[in-house]
């Protein structure tokens, strides 16, 4: 492994930031650190970089404990939120920065910076300062002032929070495609599990201070381990009792999660396969997204969302209808149970993926 | 002050929606109060120092005595500004940067001076180094002379004088935050660097202004040094002692006279003080 950190812990005054973190990473791993704000994901990065120092555990870099490295001795490209550009200088003053004061040669600075801007796609923006870029100019030059000292390591803290919605979905596309080109492990902090699934190849979800589950995108959505990743990943719906659902009687008594997917729902009159293991629902409210509809269906006191197809009958607020929920997650003691509905003659069909 | 400035364009037009006679009302009070109390009492410095034509002028100004308050006052006022820069920048940096036991009493003494009579101020170096002062014995075995002389003179300018820097710097760098000077450290800049070439270019125009500020009322000073000074003309008398001194003795065109170097010398520093705000405007925020 190439980046391990083994049980670190890390308080702000009475604050845990940390609490016994560990997880590894390949080398050339592009990795997301998954949370919601106040999870300690910043923090998490920040201490691999040095700018903060673990109270407990060990970090451990291509088989070397960093406790004893400053920040700029571990070989670390960090691209901080704002992306903490030089505002007086210009992008070539920018993205030579951290050559310079490793006393690179001026000519191979030049060729660095340049061989960088020309990757960035911004070659002619050299003489620019950073007041004169757009989001996306800026996020791209903070990507390579980063990389510019040959870190072994990127570090990435919400790279995309600051940019609007449009030149995010590009800049997504754009940096896994830079950074699967050149190969460079990477962590990045965000809060958006979509943004996560899109771009990282692992993701680590924290929660509280605390690691709950790491995993590819796939294992996550498909076999969450904990209650709050079956809540976090996924527009999962939460009901407070699995068994008030037809189908469910006999799971876990308790809280569970019920993703759309796991829910169909059938217009009145429309044939029903297994007539025992539906129930009835209201439609409360129909959203159409392109190739469906997205449906939230008021079932006894829960509002489920469902995908409708458009091949179907067609629907309207207030219509009756019959909903087959397939499985849910049932939370037993903090962990996630994938649960089917019993009345179903192929009950334990499982999760099939078509990946 | 600045902000004040900027605070105010961004409200008159909601202002413009008023009562005609509150407007009127109000800006006949703003220039009436100018008029009485700023212009009309500095014109009459002017017409009183040139009244008796320009030979007596210069006569009076080039006197000895005039000459070597005039000295002292510069000296005063270069040492005041040294020391606000140093203290301003070191403090600055400190309550912003770091987090250390006794922050929260350093924010607050860094403004005592201005809350404090100046004439509190000189006594206290009086009561500290003078003859009474617990310090004396020190300094006489040495052979340091501080007070009735000129270092007691520029110390208690530099105390009148010390928040200026600090007071201005130090919301320029929390508003900044330290996000810039991370990346410069994660790089592998060192304090020096990250100072010159990350902090520095942004409290350039904040550390002129209040260096400007600074000498304007180190230059003006006149209570806590009037203590310390002990007046002996030629050796420990500023410019503002020396127009006293003058005007005492009735000798008052000749106080006018050098009174007139001192505004003229504010004028020019309100000049400066305009100019160095207009060019930060220009390179604005970056």
């Amino acid at each position: 492994m190439f980046v391990e950190l083994k049980k670190i812990s890390k308080k702000f005054g009475n604050f845990e930031a940390s609490k016994q973190v560990s997880f590894a990473l390949p080398k050339g791993a592009l990795a997301a650190l998954l949370g919601p704000s106040g999870s300690g994901k910043t923090t998490i990065l920040r201490m691999i970089a040095g700018l903060e120092t673990p109270d407990a555990g060990e970090i451990i870099i291509d088989g070397q404990s960093v406790k004893d490295l400053p920040p700029s001795q571990r070989g670390i490209g960090f691209v901080f939120q704002n992306y903490a550009l030089f505002r007086y200088m210009t992008v070539f003053d920018n993205i030579a920065f951290g050559l310079k004061t490793q006393k690179t040669p001026k000519s191979k600075i030049k060729e660095r910076v340049f061989e960088l801007l020309s990757l960035i796609g911004l070659d002619d923006l050299a003489k620019r300062y950073p007041a004169q870029l757009s989001g996306g100019q800026k996020q791209r030059v903070a990507f390579a002032r980063a990389l510019a000292p040959w870190p072994r390591i990127l570090l990435l803290d919400e790279p995309f929070a600051a940019i609007d919605a449009k030149v995010r979905r590009e800049l997504r596309a754009w940096l896994r495609r830079m950074i699967s080109r050149l190969k460079i492990t990477s962590v990045f902090v965000t809060h958006d599990q979509s943004e996560a699934i899109e771009v990282a190849d692992r993701i680590i979800v924290t929660n509280e201070g605390r690691v709950e589950q790491t995993g590819s995108p796939i294992e996550l959505y498909r076999s969450p381990a904990t209650s709050f990743v079956a809540r976090f990943i996924g527009e999962s719906t939460v009901v407070s009792d699995c068994r008030a659902l037809v189908g469910f009687e006999n799971a876990p008594e308790g809280e569970g999660a019920v993703r759309p997917e796991f829910v169909s729902v059938y217009a009145q009159g429309e044939a029903v396969q297994f007539e025992n293991s539906v129930q009835d629902g209201e439609i409360e409210s129909l959203a159409f997204r392109g190739d469906a509809l997205e449906v939230s269906v008021k079932v006894g006191a829960y509002s489920l969302g469902a995908n409708y197809s458009l091949e179907k009958p067609p629907l309207a607020v207030g219509d009756q209808v019959k909903v087959l929920i397939y499985r849910l997650y049932a939370f037993e003691s903090g962990r996630a149970v994938l649960i089917s509905n019993n009345r179903l003659a192929n009950g334990g069909a499982g999760y099939n993926f078509a990946i | 002050m600045r902000k004040l400035k900027a605070h105010k364009a961004s409200h008159v037009r909601a202002y413009r929606e008023e009562n005609p006679y509150i407007r009127r009302f109000l800006i006949i009070v703003s220039l009436l109060f100018t008029l009485i109390l700023l212009v009309l009492p500095l014109l009459s410095v002017l017409v009183q120092a040139f009244g008796s034509g320009f030979a007596l002028f210069w006569k009076a100004v080039t006197n000895i005595f005039t000459i070597k308050a005039l000295y002292l006052t510069g000296l005063c006022v270069t040492f005041a500004v040294i020391g606000n820069v140093l203290f301003g920048l070191s403090a600055a940096w400190a309550l912003t940067r770091y987090r250390f036991k006794g922050q929260g009493i350093l924010v607050t003494l860094i403004d005592l001076p201005f809350a404090i009579s100046p004439i509190i101020a000189g006594l206290i170096f009086i009561l500290t180094y003078g003859r009474l002062g617990w310090a004396h014995p020190f300094l006489d075995e040495h052979n340091i002379k501080i007070v009735f002389a000129i270092p007691g003179l520029i110390m208690a300018t530099i105390f009148v004088t010390i928040p200026f820097v600090a007071r201005e710097i130090i919301p320029v760098l929390t508003a900044r935050g330290t996000d810039e000077e991370q990346a410069a450290v994660l790089m592998g800049a060192g304090f020096f660097r990250v100072f010159f070439q990350v902090t520095f270019p942004h409290i350039r125009w904040a550390l002129l202004y209040s260096v400007i500020l600074c000498a304007a009322r180190a230059m003006g000073e006149f209570g806590a040094v009037s203590v310390v000074s002990g007046h002996l003309r030629g050796k420990t008398n500023t410019l503002p002692l020396h127009i006293e001194i003058l005007y005492n003795e009735h000798h008052y065109r000749e106080a006018f006279a050098v009174s007139a170097i001192l505004v003229i010398a504010s004028v020019l520093i309100l000049t400066a003080r305009s100019l160095v705000e207009r060019l930060a405007k220009k390179e604005g925020p970056q």
